[in-house]
């Protein structure tokens, strides 16, 4: 699309809108057409520059020199290892956060205490502050030097540049997805169900599995895609606390900004599509989830 | 079994929701809560059901101390306004939900829920979702529900509020005869006072977290403690202080005794019994009932000057109105 054409927005005169009958009609009618259009053409375009074009560009990169220097590039022992370990990070913290999300809406919507206020923005906290202060804060409390790590490394345990950090710092960063997600829900599902479930004999615990869990499942899957999709796809904190050693503490992301700044085009792209494919089959799977919900929904 | 309330005071912040409410139901009765919104009668079932603490008395079910047992050790049945269904849930999974979180063998669990779902008659329905029912339906199977684990007490929270005007009158009357069939102490609340003399064998009338006064629908109408009572149960025409029924104005051929002329403003035909509402000479309004009979005698039309006489009314002093509240026994 070229932008030095913008599309025309027919305006009707303000006259033709106060003139006779039929005609002014029909003109309204155009405008309001004109108008959708320009609206339709102006997002399409805005998605357009900055998501399909940059993405299908990366895809045209990755496979200009054919499929067999893709293969060897996705196929390198330093790709393999990012690749397992991004897995293997996301595979720890998204229970962790999901767990904890779950604990912190139950706690914000039906708990009632001092403090409430105060949990709640904490927990939006990880979305306000620069991942990259977030490894900071991290390495000045776990690092070699910081107010823990020296106590940690005594008893042999080393948080930084290495998994445990890389997780503390994931987990930190898409901490609020599933508490967020959940908590509409929850207030949504009132408390009328949970309190028919004690009259009936419930204990606490199972009135939470036979009862919430089952009411709210929907956004904690929500919330669960997107602290994936984050975890998986997380650069500043964990570059921060990883220290960036290749084929240990290297993660997807940070393998791609490896190759890129190492001028290794090929290597940089198809690790980029590779992660491109992860988000995708994320959101291609909570798509698919929603849709199944929304049919049982409309039963 | 027998629930006894003694003194109990419940505060949401400032608003005094219960007021030292005391009150005792036999064992086996059928007792509406009647008052207006806010006068805490849903309060008071919350509280016997252990869905909310009081903030001071106590509360006995069958002899035991309840005060401060949790909702799922008191052995109530609970129906909620909106019925609260488990929406994931499937009518027989719903029905099954008590006996299931107490792990009773599956065969017992099959034959109590095919056994309700006679009793509320939805027989064919167990497979559905709550979302497939309508609103009679969704309150049967609450009610299914909330019987499965043989409550000592059943609890309903405005059973009928939700629905249409002819499924209502069905649901009180089966209420009715389930209750005249399963003999469970029960208790609902209800705003509205047809509802609750029809119903009910006993009528508790609260009003502002307290209670006003306890008695038989009968006795209640007829022999009503407080302005408020007889206001709320029943029509009623204020004159002065005075209060009267409007069945108990007369209409009469001729002057003579204590009788007035009025002039007829407009005729009300209700079925069998017909309203007509009258103005005095002063200028005040009042209302009077007739039978259909009475009123195509008089010829009642709109315009037209009538004698009428108005007997003794009852008169509430207010002195006799702020009477502590003794505990009420039904």
């Amino acid at each position: 699309m070229s932008a030095s054409q913008p599309a025309t927005l027919e305006t009707p005169s303000p006259v033709s809108v106060l003139g006779r009958g039929a005609a002014a009609g029909r003109r309204r009618g155009e405008g309001a057409l004109a108008g959708r259009l320009t609206l339709r053409a102006l997002a399409l375009g805005y998605l357009a520059l900055l998501l399909v074009a940059p993405v299908g560009m990366v895809f045209y990169r990755t496979f200009e020199h054919g499929l067999d220097a893709v293969w060897n590039a996705v196929s390198a022992s330093n790709a393999q290892h990012a690749f397992w370990l991004s897995l293997e990070i996301a595979a720890i913290a998204v229970p962790l956060n999901t767990a904890f999300g779950i604990g912190a809406a139950l706690l914000l919507e039906r708990g009632r205490f001092r403090g409430r206020a105060a949990l709640g923005v904490l927990i939006d906290l990880p979305f306000a502050i620069s991942p990259v202060v977030v490894g900071l804060t991290l390495v000045l409390v776990y690092g070699k030097a910081g107010w823990l790590g020296g106590w940690l490394a005594d008893n042999g345990l080393s948080v930084i540049f290495s998994v445990p950090g890389m997780v503390m710092a994931t987990a930190v960063v898409s901490l609020p997805f599933v508490a967020r997600e959940t908590m509409p829900v929850l207030r949504e599902l009132g408390t009328d169900a949970e309190q028919a479930a004690a009259t009936l004999g419930a204990t606490a615990w199972q009135t939470f599995w036979r009862v919430t869990l089952p009411a709210i499942r929907w956004g904690v899957v929500y919330g669960v895609v997107l602290t994936s999709a984050r975890a998986l796809g997380e650069f500043g904190a964990v570059s921060i606390v990883s220290g960036r050693i290749e084929g240990q503490t290297q993660t997807l992301p940070l393998y791609v900004q490896d190759r890129f700044e190492n001028f290794d085009g090929t290597g940089a792209y198809a690790a980029a599509v590779v992660l491109a494919l992860l988000a995708l089959g994320t959101l291609l799977a909570m798509n698919l989830l929603t849709r199944r919900a929304r049919e049982r929904g409309a039963r | 079994m027998a629930i006894e309330v003694d003194s109990v005071s419940k505060r949401f912040g400032t608003f005094e929701a219960l007021h030292g409410v005391s009150l005792t139901v036999t064992d086996g009765a059928l007792t509406a809560l009647l008052g207006p919104s806010g006068s805490g009668k849903s309060t008071l079932l919350r509280v016997i059901a252990g869905l909310e603490a009081p903030d001071t008395g106590s509360v006995r079910i069958g002899g035991q101390e309840m005060t401060d047992a949790p909702a799922r050790s008191r052995g109530v049945g609970f129906v909620f306004q909106h019925y609260a269904p488990f929406k994931h849930m499937t009518v027989r999974n719903n029905i099954a939900f008590g006996l299931s979180v107490r792990k009773r063998a599956k065969a017992e669990i099959d034959e109590r829920v095919a056994e309700l779902l006679k009793l509320v008659r939805l027989d064919g329905l167990a497979g559905r979702y709550p979302s497939q029912l309508s609103g009679g339906q969704l309150q049967r199977m609450a009610l299914a529900r909330a019987l499965a684990v043989r409550p000592k007490v059943l609890l309903l929270d405005e059973p009928f509020g939700a629905l249409d005007a002819n499924v209502r009158a069905e649901l009180r009357e089966w209420l009715r005869r389930l209750h005249d069939e399963i003999h469970v102490t029960t208790i609902f609340v209800t705003h509205d006072q047809e509802e609750a003399m029809e119903v009910a064998e006993q009528i508790v009338v609260m009003n502002a977290g307290r209670i006003e006064q306890t008695g038989t629908p009968r006795e209640l109408y007829e022999h009503p403690i407080s302005e408020f009572v007889m206001s709320f149960i029943g029509p009623v025409n204020r004159i002065g202080n005075a209060y009267l029924r409007p069945h108990d104005v007369q209409i009469v051929p001729e002057p003579g005794g204590n009788t007035t002329e009025a002039l007829v403003k407009r005729v009300v035909h209700l079925g069998f019994e017909v309203r007509v509402q009258l103005t005095l000479p002063d200028g005040r309004e009042i209302s009077a009932q007739v039978t259909r009979a009475a009123a195509h005698e008089l010829e009642l039309a709109e315009g037209q000057i009538l004698t009428v006489r108005l007997p003794a009314a009852r008169v509430f002093t207010p002195a006799s109105e702020p009477v502590a509240p003794a505990p009420s026994t039904l």
